[in-house]
């Protein structure tokens, strides 16, 4: 081959790369190894990860859902593993149908018409929910309630600085956001509420609604898409723009990534959609086919003038939902949110009856709940963890001190129960908080 | 009695018989689910008495009703309508689609790193920690910089991030500054990333050798430049081999230089982009490190700084202490980027590719990516002259002008001919500056008998638009659909089963 080109040996082919920016002597790392050798250091960090082990009491955002073999199956077909972005419709329908399908999903999840093809994370779809307001309103104010996740309103706050958004946090009181907190003026382009908020607490979303349509912002809900199998959703609240968090849709806890970021509009924000989105059309002879459209928002077309950057999404992981979705289908659905309820309720009546653990807040909640306790939350959840148990999330390190959504949050618990957990699970919870918490 | 039934007919032979797949909402059949959950033995309770009404749905939530092997047929007949790497080869420039190796899959999968809650405490995944933080190690040998992020969890996250740095640099120094640079051959994400860093695009123009045009690059620079975003070896597939220069330039106002890594895989092991000047690099780790595109994502973007802008970092950062590991904010870090750590499990993947490969083999994979793009760009030379004439690096920008001139036929034409012939698309019409580009990227992975079947195909499909241009224009023919109608995805919006069929 070096012949065929007229070179004498692989280094002639970098000969005209300035030898002063060369790399003299090659990376200083270790010479390669057989896969057998690096799967022993594998496992080596595998070993040293105790949470691994643990039953999990944590959510915050990630869940720890039932993953049957068929989604592990499915998911797992190296036709989705090792595809390229659908820009050749005619060889990419497999991947343009499940996203379509998987949009569908999504539109009847948030109650909105027109869902994209998903994004990074639901802390990145909150920044896209900001940057689209943006757009629609000429306007630069966010309310933003503190039940969001402290995470996804830190990472609102890091691309403000590059966008100019002024983001304003309006507290919770006990529980609920205070919106009468927020300071006045009618220059807001978005009012962002959580459904349930992070802190598990159901507020009704008339009162965010009322705010966006008196400051004349949008309305941005950011909802938990397992809880909406029973609760109202975004739609039905008068959301314009719904985010979420997707991962508890088949992909495991993963040590936080990759995720699933969902994002859905009504019909008058489309042509401010950010990332892609797959449409149904025909090909030559008329058949149903399926393509990525409305490409002319895009940062490949529009360039320093797109109101996004985002080129790659997580579409391995939305396909992941979409057959998730298929195996649960209406029933299962419904059947995962309602035994996450009833666990969570179930626990909830019995630690508050435990000396030294109280609610945090008294509204009502779907399958996740915070508690006070007599002592720090992390040494909690430090000595449950000796017990097998992954107690829930420090809320103290969740918001990294003194925070508008709660006071004390070092001394906050917050703890979810998905449909995996059993009985006995919760009473070894019950037992063994009672034992640590005093 | 058929006509009555409920449910769609699908067709179990995709490939042959290029029948519609119906979708799992036509599939559905009312009352069928797939779904086995684990019994509880938790008392049921009404939900009207955990949660108030005002909060209840008025109406169920309808998604879909599929059995099991329903479920599983759907599935499988949609990846026998999708290409993929492991079926064939994407010659697609600046894309780099190379093979994933599987072992990647298994240290992915493993329950020990994949069942790991992002938000547990530091001491319950020590093991997590000291791979992140070895894959920093790693990635700033590779880089020559002094510290990563790796939370952008994709490319384009990681220039707004770089954007982030910079800006956050600047400022820490009572310096406003307005304008990045970046060459008009740019990806797309470069200047929307600018934008939406707060800075404003000056575009400068490429030169007559397809390279950054020094004198214009002195001529926009000044005292308000933030900075200058180069992709080395450029879009073109090309060195920019005055770096050293442009560096000194850029630093000279007091600018910093962006490193976009989507062409790293060309030179990794080889060059360092902190030796040619580099303050800020990001890194596409399916690129360099092979891991899956997924058909659009997961990627991962990791971020790596010079010594002055480690103290910018978003946080927190695995760090390694004086005992175990655990997470320490930097000094001034710009904040979160990502919802927890990044994209784990896929920057799990890139190390063990890089544990797998060393020192030695990151440098064969540059040498083999450049050595297979010169070979195609040489074998290719008569049917579809480069862009440049001159050795490129792991990719090619080719032109079939003359082919178009000769006989009407466009890259658009030829890169959908070649999907009859069992090759993906290389990229079409990017960079822009380049007349009826065609980009090929063959990557290291794919052999020479790949690449000698490639260019047979494309002789054969240059040939026959001379005789057939017309059946050139109607490819591809042996697809799972024909060419599709994006005027009318585009002009009549149907992105969920429930809106009307576009007509």
């Amino acid at each position: 081959m070096l012949s065929f080109i007229g070179m004498g040996s692989l280094d002639d082919l970098f000969a005209h790369i300035p030898e002063a920016v060369r790399l003299a002597g090659g990376l200083d790392i270790p010479a390669g190894r057989n896969e057998p050798d690096v799967a022993d250091d594998v496992a080596r960090w595998g070993d040293a990860n105790r949470a691994a082990g643990l039953t999990c009491f944590a959510g915050g955002g990630a869940y720890d859902h039932e993953i049957p073999s068929v989604v592990r199956a499915l998911a797992s077909r190296s036709e989705f593993v090792t595809a390229y972005t659908p820009y050749q419709p005619e060889v990419a329908q497999g991947v343009l149908q499940a996203l379509f399908e998987y949009q569908s999903l999504v539109s009847r999840l948030s109650g909105l018409p027109i869902a994209n093809a998903s994004l990074y994370d639901g802390a990145t779809a909150l920044v896209e929910a900001l940057n689209l307001a943006h757009g629609a309103t000429g306007r630069s104010r966010m309310l933003v309630s503190a039940g969001v996740h402290p995470h996804w309103r830190r990472v609102a706050a890091t691309f403000a600085a590059g966008t100019g958004h002024a983001i304003e946090v309006v507290p919770l009181r006990d529980g609920v956001t205070d919106w009468s907190a927020a300071r006045a003026g009618d220059d807001v382009a978005a009012v962002v509420a959580a459904y349930p908020n992070y802190l598990g607490a159901l507020e009704p979303l008339d009162a965010a609604r009322a705010v966006a349509d008196e400051r004349g912002g949008l309305l941005v809900v950011a909802g938990d898409p397992v809880s909406a199998a029973l609760v109202r959703s975004a739609g039905e609240w008068g959301a314009d723009v719904y985010v979420g968090e997707g991962q508890a849709f088949g992909t495991p806890l993963s040590f936080g990534g990759p995720y699933l970021g969902l994002f859905a509009v009504r019909e008058d924000q489309v042509r401010r959609l950010p990332g892609r989105i797959v449409g149904e059309t025909v090909d030559a002879e008329g058949r149903r086919a399926f393509v990525t459209t409305l490409r002319a928002r895009e940062q490949d077309i529009r360039r320093e003038k797109a109101t996004s950057n985002v080129c790659t999404n997580q579409t391995l992981i939305a396909v992941t939902a979409a057959i998730q979705l298929g195996w649960l289908g209406t029933r299962g659905l419904a059947d995962v949110a309602r035994a996450c309820a009833v666990g969570a309720h179930a626990l909830f009546d019995e630690v508050t009856r435990l000396p030294g653990v109280a609610p945090a807040h008294g509204s009502p909640f779907v399958r996740e709940f915070a508690i006070r306790l007599a002592r720090p939350a992390g040494e909690v959840v430090e000595a449950m963890a000796g017990e097998g148990i992954l107690a829930g999330l420090n809320v103290g390190a969740l918001t990294g001190g003194a925070d508008p959504s709660i006071e004390d949050p070092e001394h906050v618990l917050l703890v979810s129960v998905t449909e995996r957990r059993t009985r006995a699970e919760l009473d070894r919870y019950v037992a063994t908080l009672g034992k640590v918490v005093r | 009695m058929m006509a009555a039934m409920p449910g769609a007919r699908a067709a179990s032979a995709p490939l042959m018989g290029r029948e519609v797949e119906p979708t799992m909402f036509e599939l559905s059949v009312a009352g069928r689910s797939a779904a086995q959950l684990r019994t509880t033995g938790i008392a049921p309770r009404d939900l009207g008495e955990m949660i108030p009404a005002e909060h209840l749905r008025d109406a169920p939530l309808e998604t879909v009703a599929l059995s099991e092997r329903d479920l599983v047929g759907h599935v499988t007949r949609l990846t026998h309508r999708q290409f993929s790497v492991d079926l064939g080869m994407y010659p697609l420039g600046s894309c780099t689609m190379k093979y994933n190796p599987k072992f990647c899959d298994t240290v992915a999968g493993d329950p020990r790193l994949a069942s790991v809650h992002p938000g547990a405490p530091a001491a319950l995944t020590q093991g997590w920690l000291e791979l992140l933080v070895t894959l920093e190690e790693r990635l700033c040998a590779i880089t020559g910089m002094a510290g990563v992020t790796l939370q952008p969890a994709a490319g384009a996250a990681g220039e707004l991030t770089g954007l982030l740095l910079m800006r956050a640099y600047h400022a820490s120094r009572g310096d406003v500054r307005r304008r990045v640079i970046i060459p008009d051959s740019a990806h797309g994400t470069n200047p929307a990333s600018v934008t939406l860093g707060g800075y404003e695009v000056t575009t400068i123009p490429s030169n007559e050798r397809g390279l950054v045009d020094l004198a214009a690059l002195r001529g926009a620079l000044g005292p308000d430049v933030a900075g200058i975003m180069l992709t080395n070896p450029n879009t073109v597939g090309l060195f920019e081999e005055e770096i050293a220069e442009i560096a000194e330039a850029v630093h000279e106002v007091g600018g910093l230089l962006y490193y976009d890594g989507a062409n790293l895989n060309a030179i990794v092991g080889v060059v360092r982009p902190g030796d040619m000047g580099f303050d800020i690099v990001h890194m596409n780790l399916h690129k360099t490190f092979a891991t899956p595109h997924g058909g659009g994502g997961p990627g991962a973007g990791p971020v790596a700084v010079a010594p002055h802008l480690v103290e910018f970092l978003p946080g927190p950062r695995p760090a390694r202490l004086a005992e175990g590991y655990g997470w320490r904010e930097p000094a001034r870090s710009i904040g979160r980027v990502h919802g927890w750590h990044g994209n784990a499990l896929v920057l799990a993947r890139a190390l063990a590719y890089i544990e797998v490969h060393g020192a030695d083999g990151l440098a064969r994979v540059a040498q083999h990516a450049v050595l297979n793009a010169n070979w195609l760009r040489r074998r290719l030379a008569a049917t579809l002259p480069a862009a440049y004439d001159r050795p490129c690096m792991h990719e090619a920008v080719l032109t079939a002008s003359p082919i178009k001139s000769a006989t009407g036929v466009k890259a658009l034409d030829v890169a959908k001919a070649l999907l009859d012939e069992g090759f993906h698309a290389p990229t079409v019409y990017f960079p822009l500056i380049v007349d009826e580009a065609l980009m090929f990227e063959p990557t290291e992975t794919e052999s020479v008998q790949t690449l000698e079947a490639l260019a047979s195909a494309i002789e054969s499909i240059a040939q026959r638009a001379g005789s057939d241009p017309e059946g050139l224009r109607a490819a591809p023919r042996h697809t799972p659909v024909g060419r599709v109608d994006e005027a009318l995805a585009a002009r009549v919006l149907k992105a969920t089963e429930d809106a009307a069929r576009p007509r």
